[in-house]
């Protein structure tokens, strides 16, 4: 028998493929991963502790950069968290334009982990530019709400900071005329690649039982066989007048997880139209104090981000400023998962896997 | 079954566990005694199949730290259970490790470790991921100042390279 010895190697926080500064050790046997330890924390903020010394209307700009790319639903689900601690009632044409605002960031951030993952696999920025170009579309539509293409703070507690523009309804049509056709047109050029399937089918693969165990939600949950979607399970919001479907793919590998977000998006298109069409006129926001406070108690409240569970417990002791503020983040919960997946890969494999989970460092340490 | 049923189950199994069941709650939370965290844990994972832990996070109050975990069943598709322990100690907080029972739980008790300063018995590799190892103090206690730090007053707490 050859004695062999495992080596170390660094996959340092810079690295144009960690989504961000995200530092993994591995340790390897030739090419073939043994141990993978995640290192975190470059980008720690100490939002919850800022959220501290703040009022609640002043931590919403804060949960906008929790996870920058899907920023107005970060705000939504700290506003369902509020409103379940305080007891508000939102107006409903507050609860429609929200849903829609949900749903089309649930898009942007499908069309870019979709295109970071092929980007990742090495079509150096071909498919991240198609996501692009039609996030840009989304994105314009989100500064003629809100002000703001990414940093939206326009879901509050009790509704939102103004009502829609004149010109937003056709334009929202026309994006979702225009969604259809790109969901199509990267299904049709990018699901049977053969690159993408050799490298993508059998890699990574978390079984049901351990996606379970390991506590991983949204899209990667759902790739492993688990149906299980917040919006229908524990109903928020107006969800439960709207029909869609969550799809779910058994196998559990990266190619799953493709596949999943894509189906996503077509369900979210379903529900942009339903609730583009019912939306009903009225006021846009409940009669909330500027300093909120909320009475003496704590819930914890969560919601469908487009990356998995995003929860906020809140603790009030019945003055302005949250007594403890924590968010269950999404990523970081779903790197949980990451060594799991990967013993047994190849180092490229690793970049791979990564871009399939779609984290945002941002989340991860908050 | 109901939040009631799994109480009445947990009450015949463990008499002495539960302490309390605060009604004024939004959700429907049950207090345990610190020691008994871990047989009641297993006993909710194995017999009533509440196999997704979704949060594990401390509170620190004046009299003591609270440790809160957020359960759930997807199994049963079962709603959501909050347990609560209570630690007195504030000098050195200890309690059981869940992540035997539930691995997800690893990296949110690492950094209730790294923030609040509590430590979990039993946990495979507790270390501070959000912050070095050198910081000085646990950050989300209430007598750790609440104001920007600036780069002169924490560089010398950094793990320095080594002098090759």
């Amino acid at each position: 028998m050859l004695k062999t010895q495992t080596i170390t190697v660094n996959m340092g926080p810079q690295h144009p493929s960690t989504h961000g500064v995200f530092r993994m050790i591995l340790t390897l046997d030739g090419e073939t991963i043994v141990d993978l330890k995640p290192m975190f924390g470059y980008l720690h903020r100490g939002i919850e502790k800022m959220s501290e010394g703040r009022t609640y209307l002043q931590a919403v700009p804060l949960t906008d950069r929790l996870d920058y790319v899907c920023s107005m639903t970060n705000n939504f689900a700290y506003a369902v968290a509020v409103e379940k601690l305080a007891g508000i009632e939102v107006p409903e044409r507050a609860e429609y334009i929200r849903v829609i605002m949900a749903e089309l960031t649930r898009l942007v951030n499908h069309m870019m982990a979709i295109g970071f993952l092929f980007n990742d696999l090495g079509a150096f920025y071909t498919p991240v530019l198609y996501a692009y170009r039609e996030r840009e579309r989304h994105l314009d539509l989100f500064e003629m709400a809100s002000g703001s293409r990414m940093m939206c703070n326009y879901i509050r507690p009790g509704g939102v900071s103004g009502d829609l523009p004149e010109g937003f309804l056709p334009a929202l049509q026309k994006v979702i005329d225009i969604n259809k056709k790109f969901v199509d047109e990267v299904d049709y050029f990018l699901s049977k690649n053969e690159i993408f399937l050799i490298r993508a089918v059998g890699v990574g693969v978390l079984p049901r039982q351990e996606a379970i165990r390991y506590s991983v939600s949204g899209p990667v949950l759902r790739a492993s066989g688990v149906q299980y979607d917040i919006r229908k399970a524990d109903s928020y919001s107006i969800y439960d007048r709207f029909d869609f479907d969550v799809p779910v793919q058994q196998e559990g590998d990266v190619y799953a997880r493709y596949q999943q977000r894509l189906q996503e998006m077509r369900q979210s298109i379903r529900i942009l139209e339903q609730a583009q069409k019912q939306l009903p006129d009225g006021p846009v926001m409940a009669k909330v104090a500027p300093r909120l406070k909320p009475p003496k108690g704590e819930s914890y409240a969560r919601i469908e981000a487009p990356k998995g569970e995003l929860g906020f417990y809140l603790v009030s002791d019945g003055s302005n400023n949250p007594y403890r503020f924590h968010v269950r983040s999404t990523s970081l919960i779903n790197l949980s998962a990451l060594r799991e997946m990967c013993i047994g890969f190849k180092v490229a494999d690793v970049v791979t896997i990564l871009g399939s989970i779609d984290i945002t460092l941002a989340d991860v340490d908050r | 079954m109901t939040n009631e049923e799994i109480l009445a189950q947990i009450r015949e199994a463990f008499p002495t566990a539960v302490l309390d069941v605060p009604s004024d709650m939004i959700d429907y939370t049950i207090v345990l005694a610190a020691d008994q965290l871990l047989p009641v844990c297993r006993f909710l994972h194995d017999e009533i199949g509440m196999d997704y832990i979704t949060d594990v996070t401390a509170v620190d109050y004046p009299e003591y730290f609270e440790v809160v975990y957020h359960l759930y069943s997807i199994s049963k598709n079962q709603g959501m259970l909050t347990l609560k322990v209570r630690l007195e100690d504030k000098e050195n907080p200890a309690i059981d490790s869940v992540t035997p029972l539930w691995p997800g739980a690893n990296l949110m008790e690492c950094e209730v470790y790294d923030l609040m300063g509590i430590r979990f018995e039993g946990h495979p590799g507790l270390r501070r991921i959000m912050l070095w190892d050198g910081f000085p103090g646990h950050p989300l206690r209430k007598d750790f100042e609440n104001r920007t730090f600036t780069f002169k007053e924490l560089e010398p707490t950094r793990p320095q390279p080594p002098n090759w």
